[in-house]
């Protein structure tokens, strides 16, 4: 195995398996803490190869299980990945304006990432945040009742 | 005077802290329900009339009822907080800021149905919440409210946190249960109802995160309290989360069958710019839309489901005259294509095909024929799908097809939109 998932990332999942009855019930946490301790945000061949035989599964099991869940990234994902919510509620209040604006800024398109790969921007379906909308999420983070001005500021305190 | 009792908590900062919790007179219900037994608390709730808050209205003692009493069994609580509905953000306000509400209600029903192990199934971008419900966990394992010997009973509980990572359709109980065990969120033939072989085959509720926080006010308060709330039918406090075009969106706790009208004036403030309703989605967009006609309509299970649509999820969206119900039609379709688990051929096939129809309509590309062509694609998807995504998708298209049909021949006919 080339390269291994760091310790504090085995930790981490050995733990999150505690959780279960059965060893497979983890997959789901084991990949999301593999993606979150990833440098590019990502799943890599070799994440899945050692969850697999951590958990008794096979890497094509697992690589099913990402390519369902539409949170992991089989590919790598810039520093910072803006997700707009494009749902009913925030495009009733603007999303697409927003969306368009943060084109223009970056100089992408939704799906790309910026050169630098510092930013990708992608369009949600609700994320649950309706009340305050149009809203987007970067990284973790919730961003909500956005305005364009209100956007250009955040983008520029992300160093 | 209506008095809340689902977000009477979350004013003070710190809610979500157990001392503010018990500073409001938290986790008083556990112990009192503690000295009953657990059929003594499925007739309590039983009584009380509650109705489950996730979307299907199903009574919720019953549901507790049908789990089998042999004790030598592992029997599941899961709570659902995959939140998923577009227009849906109650169970969020409630995990953020009172997670002891619902982590109390979730021992109360475990306790009830005998479960040991519950799991709360949180989507995976609520990881703020995830993270508040993790903390509120510890704090009550650290006070003896969960653990080994809850206050000194003979009851066991341990709850764990299962994050979703996106995928709507784990929010159907039978899909929730696959994405748990950890396969892909596909639904499951019913019967066996989870009931009887839910998570790992063992009997097992499912219940919202709202049904669950409404548990300690029955056990405190009394069902006949919580059945005097609102309709006889469908009794009790509910969360409405207003959204869309309205002057103050937001979740606001309303007794059961508040008229539609209130919601919209009194609490949400009216429509931005004073301009006027054209359509309401009155529970989340699996729900048919409504028109300015039915605003006076009680927003109640039964009364919705007289007028052919549904409260569903308490998600009210509102849309004034300046909106193109075309635009919003392709909007909700493409997202239950999008969410389309893929199992079967009638919803996969047919979302992307109603998807694909609604987007020429909308880009002022539609062909003549096209309205007759979704009508027989509703007529092909609806009724023959494995889970109700499929019909979700067909009741929102039909709704907004039925009330405003002339938009839509309005934008195959001249390419362009009528608002
Ligand atoms: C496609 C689909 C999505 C659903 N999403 C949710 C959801 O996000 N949250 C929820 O509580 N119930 C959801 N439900 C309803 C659940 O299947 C189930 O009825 C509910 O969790 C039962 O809890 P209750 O009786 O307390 O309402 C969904 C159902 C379907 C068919
Ligand atoms: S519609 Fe955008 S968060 Fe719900």
């Amino acid at each position: 195995m080339a390269v291994m998932l760091k310790d504090t990332t085995l930790e981490k999942i050995r733990r999150a398996m505690k959780c279960y009855p059965d060893k497979r019930s983890a997959c789901m946490s084991a990949l999301r803490i593999a993606q979150l301790d990833d440098p590019e945000n990502r799943l890599t061949e070799q994440a899945f190869r050692h969850i697999a035989d951590l958990l008794d599964m096979t890497p094509v099991s697992l690589h099913e299980m990402a390519k369902f869940y539409t949170m992991y990234n089989l590919e790598p994902v810039g520093k910072y990945h803006i997700q707009v919510c494009a749902n009913i509620s925030c495009s009733l209040l603007g999303a697409e304006h927003i969306i368009r604006h943060i084109e223009r800024i970056l100089n992408i398109k939704v799906g790309e990432t910026t050169q630098d790969n510092k930013f990708t921007l992608s369009t949600v379906e609700c994320l649950g945040s309706c009340g305050t909308a149009p809203m987007m999420q970067i990284n973790q983070e919730y961003y909500e009742d956005l305005t364009e001005d209100k956007v250009g500021s955040i983008l520029d305190s992300l160093e | 005077m209506f008095e809340e009792i689902l977000i009477k908590n979350i004013k003070v900062p710190e809610s979500h802290r157990i001392v503010s919790y018990l500073r409001n007179g938290g986790y008083t219900a556990l112990p009192e329900a503690l000295k009953h037994s657990g059929e003594t608390i499925i007739q309590m709730v039983k009584d009380s009339g509650l109705r489950g808050r996730g979307g299907a209205g199903f009574p919720t003692g019953l549901k507790w009822s049908f789990i089998p009493k042999d004790p030598t069994l592992q029997k599941y609580l899961c709570c659902n907080a995959d939140e998923g509905e577009p227009g849906t953000f109650k169970d969020r306000e409630i995990i953020e800021k009172d997670p002891h509400l619902l982590l109390e209600g979730m021992t109360i029903a475990s306790y009830a149905i005998g479960a040991s192990k519950a799991y709360i199934y949180i989507r995976g971008e609520f990881e703020f919440g995830a993270g508040r419900l993790e903390g509120a966990i510890q704090e009550a394992y650290d006070k003896g409210f969960l653990g080994k010997k809850i206050l000194g009973s003979g009851f066991d509980l341990d709850i764990y946190v299962h994050r979703g990572y996106g995928a709507y359709i784990c929010g159907e109980e039978t899909a929730l249960l696959e994405s748990i065990e950890g396969y892909r969120g596909q639904p499951r033939i019913k019967p066996p109802f989870p009931a009887l072989k839910g998570l790992y085959k063992k009997p097992t509720v499912i219940n919202n995160v709202e049904t669950l926080s409404c548990v300690p006010a029955i056990i405190s308060k009394g069902p006949g309290w919580f059945s005097k709330i609102g309709p006889e039918k469908s009794p009790g406090p509910k969360l409405f989360c207003i959204s869309g075009h309205v002057n103050r969106p937001g979740v606001y706790e309303l007794p059961m069958g508040t008229p539609l009208r209130d919601i919209i004036y009194d609490h949400a403030g009216g429509i931005r710019g004073g301009r006027k309703v054209k359509a309401v989605i009155p529970g989340g967009v699996s729900a048919p839309m409504l028109t300015v006609k039915d605003i006076d309509i009680a927003m109640d299970f039964d009364s919705l489901a007289a007028k052919g649509s549904m409260l569903g999820s308490g998600a009210v969206v509102v849309m004034d005259d300046t909106t193109c119900i075309v635009k919003i039609a392709y909007i909700v379709n493409k997202f239950f294509s999008h969410e389309s688990c893929g199992k079967c051929t009638p919803c996969r096939e047919g979302t992307t095909w109603l998807t694909k129809v609604l987007k020429r309509l909308e880009y002022g590309e539609g062909r003549e024929g096209d309205l007759e062509l979704l009508d027989s694609l509703c007529g092909n998807i609806f009724g023959r799908t494995f889970c109700p995504l499929g019909d979700g998708a067909v009741m929102a298209l039909r709704g907004a097809m039925k009330n405003f049909r002339d938009e839509f021949e309005y934008h195959a006919k001249n390419k362009t939109c009528m608002v």
